[in-house]
């Protein structure tokens, strides 16, 4: 299937006031890859995530998301495609209960009413939630937010998630049901994170953005293993992978 | 940090007021907008002098209040939020208008007196009626029931937008000034510079809220319409709602019925 696919090819972008955010980046993710895009502060992650859903357009190059390529025409069937978990719940969340934010994207595609309530029912049951359906949203805690959010999205149906640091804010506890949520997650996922542990934990690839290019494309092992790599760009090599001294 | 943005104005209330299920909540959107529209030209058509034939009124707010449960603590502290504006617009007729209309018993009122109640009075009832029918609705239930009604999309998505920013932004408000307190122990006043630099900061921050909220609305397909989740159809309860309150308030429009109850108590009192 051929709509599971996101390619981007020599993207570049500068914001108005002139910073170049992206300098031509490519990758290509294919059906039901697990990507994580890591890069330091003002690497391009944020931009490049905008990208992804139509929210900014392309200046130079293309950012092709199954069948279509990105243009102003094509956004509203890009982001239908395109799951975006944004990084602070508290933006996504915006209706007064949970079960109608999470109806808000199958109701705005004009689904029936039963056809809504039915999706809206199953992404809430999808992330565990489904007991906090009439409940407003800035009431719940930060882990039950960030699944709400994910429910918001995954009841639209999308083939592709992009998440912008899916677990932050989150305790350990919720992190670790976060990491078994998206590792059970059939849809191709980006995610863009600083949370290496849980890159190592769940991605199996890796893109390395610094200064709005991409410095390395690969095995998540390779490259998060690779310490003069990751301090080159602002990154440190994982504790999980160091050498297990015996204690 | 959500404790913020629930104590702010109590936000939640009024949208979990609106979740609450009764003979009232379940009606049509557009039948509580109409009754109360009827209800606020009505209250709003009455001559400056009247007091007593706008009593009967207080029936409306009375019975839907009870038909849907609705707190009163909640709906009389929003009421009194707004009861200053009210206070402003009567305060100078007391003062300008001095010359006696009536008396209550041997005491003579003056017309300024009389007008300031009326609009003491008619805030209550038409700020009550607004309160009653959020309480009822919902933001969201209103705003589309506003443009099913033929209220153009574009004033509809900016009430709701409105109501959705306003907590917004009062919430970035109360996290600024909690980080002005606190970094402000020994110094009483901060003065206007200070509070210049505050409230531009905050225009930027909300806009950059309101921004962020705008492309998690347009990532799930937000178009410009209106959609909400339990869309109603109007029927006969509807049709028997707005009829039967719309006579009410005409009648009450019509025949002071206070007056009318107050001859009847003293002609069979005497």
């Amino acid at each position: 299937m051929s709509h599971h696919i996101v390619e981007v090819r020599d993207l570049a972008f500068a914001y108005p006031d002139g910073t170049e955010a992206l300098k031509g980046v490519s990758f290509r993710v294919t059906h039901g890859e697990c990507v994580a895009v890591i890069g330091g502060n003002g690497a391009g992650k944020s931009t490049l995530l905008q990208h992804l859903n139509g929210y900014l357009m392309p200046q130079h190059g293309d950012v092709r998301v199954g069948d279509f390529s990105l243009t102003p025409e094509t956004a509203t069937m890009v982001r239908r495609s395109v799951g975006m978990v944004f990084q602070d719940p508290d933006d996504q969340l915006f209706m007064p209960t949970v079960i109608e934010d999470v109806a808000f994207g199958p109701l705005h595609s004009g689904l029936s009413a039963r056809e809504v309530e039915e999706r809206a029912t199953s992404a809430l049951e999808r992330v565990g939630m489904a007991h906090l359906r009439a409940r407003p949203p800035y009431k719940l805690s930060a882990g039950e937010k960030r699944a709400v959010a994910i429910a918001t999205v995954l009841s639209g149906e999308p083939d592709v998630l992009v998440m912008d640091e899916p677990s932050s804010n989150l305790d350990p506890r919720g992190r670790r049901r976060l990491m078994d949520l998206l590792r059970s997650f059939e849809h191709t996922r980006i995610i863009a994170t600083h949370d290496l542990e849980m890159v190592v934990e769940i991605c199996p690839r890796v893109i390395v953005l610094d200064a709005g290019r991409v410095m390395a494309d690969g095995p998540a092992g390779e490259i998060l293993g690779d310490e003069s790599l990751m301090l080159r760009h602002g990154l440190e090599k994982p504790h999980s992978l160091r050498h297990h001294h015996p204690h | 940090m959500s404790a913020g943005s629930a104590t702010f104005l109590e936000v939640g209330r009024m949208d979990e007021l609106a979740r609450l299920d009764s003979p009232v909540h379940r009606l049509d959107a557009r039948a509580q907008v109409l009754t109360a529209m009827a209800f606020i030209l009505v209250v709003m058509s009455f001559p400056r002098y009247e007091v007593s034939a706008l009593m009967p009124l207080f029936v409306y707010p009375v019975a839907v209040i009870a038909a849907g449960n609705l707190p009163v603590g909640v709906l009389l502290r929003k009421l009194a939020v707004a009861a200053p504006f009210a206070l402003f617009v009567g305060i100078f007729n007391p003062l300008l208008d001095r010359h006696g209309v009536t008396t209550v018993g041997s005491f003579p009122v003056t017309g300024g007196w009389l007008s300031f109640s009326s609009i003491m009075v008619r805030f209550v009832l038409t700020v009550s009626a607004a309160l009653i029918l959020i309480a009822c609705t919902g933001i969201h239930r209103l705003c589309a029931g506003l443009e099913r009604l033929g209220m153009p999309n574009v004033f509809a998505v900016q009430l709701l937008f409105l109501y959705r920013y306003f907590f917004v932004v009062g919430d970035e408000g109360l996290r600024m000034r909690r980080s002005v307190e606190i970094r402000s122990t020994d110094t009483r006043s901060l003065g206007f510079r200070v509070y210049g630099h505050l409230i531009g900061h905050l225009l930027i921050r909300a806009m950059d809220r309101a921004q962020r909220i705008y492309r998690a609305m347009l990532a799930r397909g937000f178009n410009g319409e209106i959609r909400v989740l339990q869309q109603t159809q109007p029927g006969w309860r509807e049709a028997a709602y707005v009829a039967g309150w719309t006579a009410f308030f005409l009648v009450v429009r019509v025949w002071n019925l206070a007056e009318w109850l107050g001859g009847r108590l003293a002609g069979s009192g005497s």
